[in-house]
């Protein structure tokens, strides 16, 4: 049988990096190829050029036996490719019949075949069980629902391969075993699938056979059938990473109490609404939800950058008022902002600037408003060795640091000051598992001297690695803490979609 | 082809970015002085030779360049912060104007006392014409490039009813113009029987001034955070909204100085011709400059240089001095297109 997709000998660099090196891939129609791989290992990017997104360095890309112009979206699309990308490319304020059928009908027809189009979209919706409402506005619709829309606009111009890249990322458990059945009618039907994931039990779940990255290269491709956890993960790491080990630890007082807190959004449903949780010394709390479920709200709220509506915040006892992020830096407040580019750092500074950002009045670092250029350069370069960030030195642009490196320095510039409470928000998103496991090394070792901290991350696994209680997020409202060995994955898959019956089921302790 | 961002630009780019924007620029308005006929090279030589040519040449575009460094940096102070003035003509008027009502006579005041009174009442004057749309930008979130530009017509129109009316020299044959500063207001002249006067120390003190904020005081090390990525700076605590502040009331200051000085140091007295667009010109300075303090008297001498030189250019060949404006506006596009290729590399494929 002649491949739908073959892949030879792809290059791409940027820069002095080499995301994807002389990678070659093969996809038969009825397939579903799994591409697994660490983050940063450079799935996206070779997905991205077979789009057309990009444009590799070397190699060449073929589908249904024909060549495939380098660089073009649009002859990816007419060769019978579709993409489902991480992030939903729709428009909220049209109409999901609109969403599909847009750039599929001539522009200088004066007016469009919207009974026609509605039909098409019905039956393929029928043929592989996309529950879909043609009428309904994207912005109305759950996350899950927009994928299938996303999945049904592919379909909807004959794609015959279709690409998902991370699908399940935002998904729960149980919608993500919804897709997984759509995913084996569409190659029943014939098409192929490529699934990238970094999910071992996703690819088990659905693929025929992987194929796995590492640091740019393909390392292997296995028969799913053929193949077994611990080899996968072996090739996907390349070394044993230890999963980290928090020894249980008797709480102690609390340092950062919500009661009734109610953070109103302006329009509809409140941001965060009456929400309870206390976090106390020498304890992990997680904080588990989809995405877009009131988790910025909640992180903005403990890093000052928003306050209650109602209901009150209590730092080590203290009632908290309008407190703006300076005030909560002096409280003893770490925070790890979600995203490190656009919050936590000034990427065209130096590193020595950015390490001082959060306290450069302090006495130590600026005297009569002049600043103490050698003092804080002293500074970095301490912290730089203290976290193992790896740069030039403290005058570095930080621009050009990695993403572990940035993170590194974060934690540099927070933890170096025995913080009481740390808000440690999605602080692994996207980093390799070398600075994964730095990461959660050094939370579990703040939290062993002492400090609250309280994790908010839309990674299950993560979430159970590291956390004593798991709280979780839907809709704004928070579950009670439930201690981590008292609740199972299908159970917080369900908590997470709002099935919130399944409390009684836990039978949660404080 | 197609860009692909540096990761480090080296500083000889940055230097080499505008030197290579003005010439691009004197070549494509070199298609212009052929059009009219002139030798293109000797045009070019008389212009120079205007600008700095002599002694009166050289004293000349220092005097043109004083305003130009002053409005140069009250532009690239605020693009710093990204708050974009674009209203330090009509800043300048509003210093021009509270230099003629305070340096007129209102106040009895010895020169050492009246001076630095007239220029920071001008520069205040500045300050608050801009606070204006800042306060606008920060608290609703109003686009200051539209209420500060056309704030200069509203400032304009201000001046002209003014002179028209209650300013309007009574001694003045009718002109609109109003009645001159005293002399304890005037500022003293650096080289004698020339236009050069006091105002250029202040413009170049000022630039050294703001330079050393900007690298060595936490003031300086706030706005160029809030500049660079005002959401991480307000997540690391600074008070953002307080630096936009602080920043439009320091750069209408600039250009509100610009205005005083101009009238103390130069006119003596207000009308509306008092400057032929420094506050747009500013504009351009701040671009070649790379929003640079000290880059700004640069740009500065060098768009003087050449206002001063097209004037005495076109005294001696048929291209019209006009050529000057449109050389000024050749230097900022080029100066963008450096800017772009300074930041990018350009890839083939």
């Amino acid at each position: 049988m002649t491949p739908v997709l073959r892949l030879t000998g792809i290059t791409k660099r940027f820069g002095p990096l080499v995301a994807n090196d002389a990678i070659s891939l093969t996809l038969h129609a009825g397939e579903v190829l799994a591409l697994l791989g660490e983050n940063g290992a450079g799935k996206t990017t070779l997905m991205n050029i077979l789009f057309g997104h990009y444009v590799a360095d070397e190699g060449s890309v073929e589908a249904f036996g024909r060549p495939l112009p380098p660089g073009s979206p649009r002859a990816a699309l007419e060769a019978g490719i579709g993409m489902v990308h991480q992030h939903f490319t729709l428009a909220d304020n049209l109409s999901v019949l609109d969403n599909i059928a847009v750039g599929t009908e001539p522009l200088w027809r004066p007016w469009s075949d919207r009974g026609g189009a509605r039909k098409r979209l019905l039956d393929l919706a029928g043929r592989f069980g996309l529950g879909v409402r043609p009428d309904a506005l994207v912005a109305d619709l759950s996350v899950g629902e927009r994928q299938r829309v996303e999945i049904l606009k592919a379909l909807y111009r004959d794609a015959r391969i279709l690409i998902l890249d991370e699908p399940t990322a935002v998904l729960t458990p149980q919608e993500a075993s919804g897709l997984f059945d759509t995913l084996r009618r569409l190659t029943s039907d014939g098409l192929a699938v490529v699934f990238i994931s970094h999910k071992m039990n996703e690819v088990f779940a659905v693929s025929d056979s992987v194929a796995v990255l590492r640091a740019g290269r393909l390392v292997a491709t296995r028969r799913t059938a053929e193949t077994d956890r611990e080899e996968l993960a072996a090739l996907m790491v390349g070394r044993d990473i230890k999963p980290p080990t928090p020894a249980p630890m008797e709480p102690g007082e609390p340092v950062l109490a919500l009661s009734g807190v109610t953070v109103a959004s302006g329009h509809g449903r409140p941001l965060l609404d009456a929400v309870d949780l206390t976090v106390r010394r020498h304890q992990v709390i997680g904080i588990a939800g989809v995405s877009g479920n009131g988790q910025t709200a909640l992180a903005d709220l403990i890093s000052g950058l928003i306050h209650a509506d109602s209901g009150s915040v209590t730092l080590k006892g203290e009632s908290v008022v309008a407190a703006d992020p300076a005030a909560m830096v002096q409280r003893g407040v770490a925070r790890i902002p979600e995203d490190r580019h656009a919050a936590g750092l000034v990427g065209a500074m130096s590193v020595w600037e950015n390490l001082i950002a959060e306290r450069y009045r302090d006495p130590a670092f600026s005297r009569f408003g002049v600043l103490k250029r050698g003092a804080a350069r002293r500074y970095a370069d301490e912290v730089i060795r203290a976290f193992d960030v790896r740069c030039p030195g403290p005058d570095a642009r930080t621009q050009l640091l990695s993403g572990g490196n940035m993170q590194k320095l974060i934690l540099g510039r927070t933890l170096a000051h025995r913080p009481d409470l740390i808000l440690a928000s999605q602080p692994t998103r996207g980093l390799d598992v070398g600075a994964v496991s730095y990461v959660h090394g050094r939370l579990l070792e703040a939290r062993a001297a002492g400090a609250g901290v309280l994790l908010i991350s839309e990674d299950l696994d993560e979430i159970l690695a590291l956390a004593d209680c798991i709280a979780v997020i839907h809709h704004g409202r928070l579950t009670p803490l439930l201690p981590h060995d008292r609740v199972s994955i299908r159970q917080l898959g369900l908590l997470m979609a709002g099935h919130w019956d399944v409390l009684k089921e836990v039978g949660h302790a404080a | 082809m197609r860009l692909e961002p540096r990761t480090h630009t080296p500083l000889a780019v940055r230097v080499l970015a505008p030197v290579g924007a003005v010439l691009a620029a004197l070549a494509l308005c070199a298609l212009l002085v052929a059009w009219t006929g002139a030798p293109v090279l000797k045009a070019y030589g008389l212009l120079v030779e205007g600008a700095v040519g002599s002694r009166f040449a050289l004293t000349e575009t220092l005097t043109r360049a004083t305003p130009l460094i002053l409005t140069g940096l009250a532009a690239a102070v605020a693009f710093r912060a990204r708050l974009w003035n674009i209203g330090a003509e009509g800043q300048l008027y509003m210093g021009a104007l509270a230099a003629v009502v305070l340096g007129g006579g209102m106040l009895n005041l010895p020169f050492w006392l009246l001076i630095p009174t007239v220029l920071i009442a001008g520069a205040l004057a500045g300050g608050l014409t801009l606070l204006g749309p800042a306060v606008l930008k920060v608290r609703f979130g109003v686009d200051e490039v539209v209420t500060t530009l056309l704030l200069n017509f509203v400032v304009l129109l201000l001046v002209s009813l003014l002179l028209e009316g209650a300013l309007k020299d009574p001694m003045g044959m009718g002109w609109p113009q109003s009645a001159p500063v005293v002399e304890a207001a005037e500022l003293p002249k650096l080289v004698a029987r020339t236009r050069l006067h006091a105002g250029l120390v202040i413009a170049l003190a000022l630039a050294a001034v703001l330079w050393l904020i900007d690298t060595r005081t936490i003031w300086g090390y706030e706005n160029r955070a809030v500049g660079a990525n005002p959401r991480a700076a307000a997540f690391a605590g600074m008070p953002v909204t307080k630096v936009m502040l602080r920043t439009a009331v320091l750069s209408g200051g600039l250009a509100g100085l610009a205005g005083a000085a101009e009238v103390c140091g130069l006119k003596g007295y207000l009308t509306l011709d008092l400057s032929p667009g420094f506050g747009y010109s500013g504009i351009v300075v701040a671009m070649l400059a790379q929003l640079h303090p000290l880059g700004v008297v640069g740009g500065a001498l060098f768009i003087a240089g050449i206002f001063v030189g097209a004037d005495a250019m076109s005294r001696a060949v048929p291209v019209p001095n006009y050529i000057a404006d449109v050389l000024v506006a050749t230097s900022l596009l080029c100066m963008l297109v450096a800017g772009l290729l300074a930041r990018y590399r350009l890839r083939r494929g």
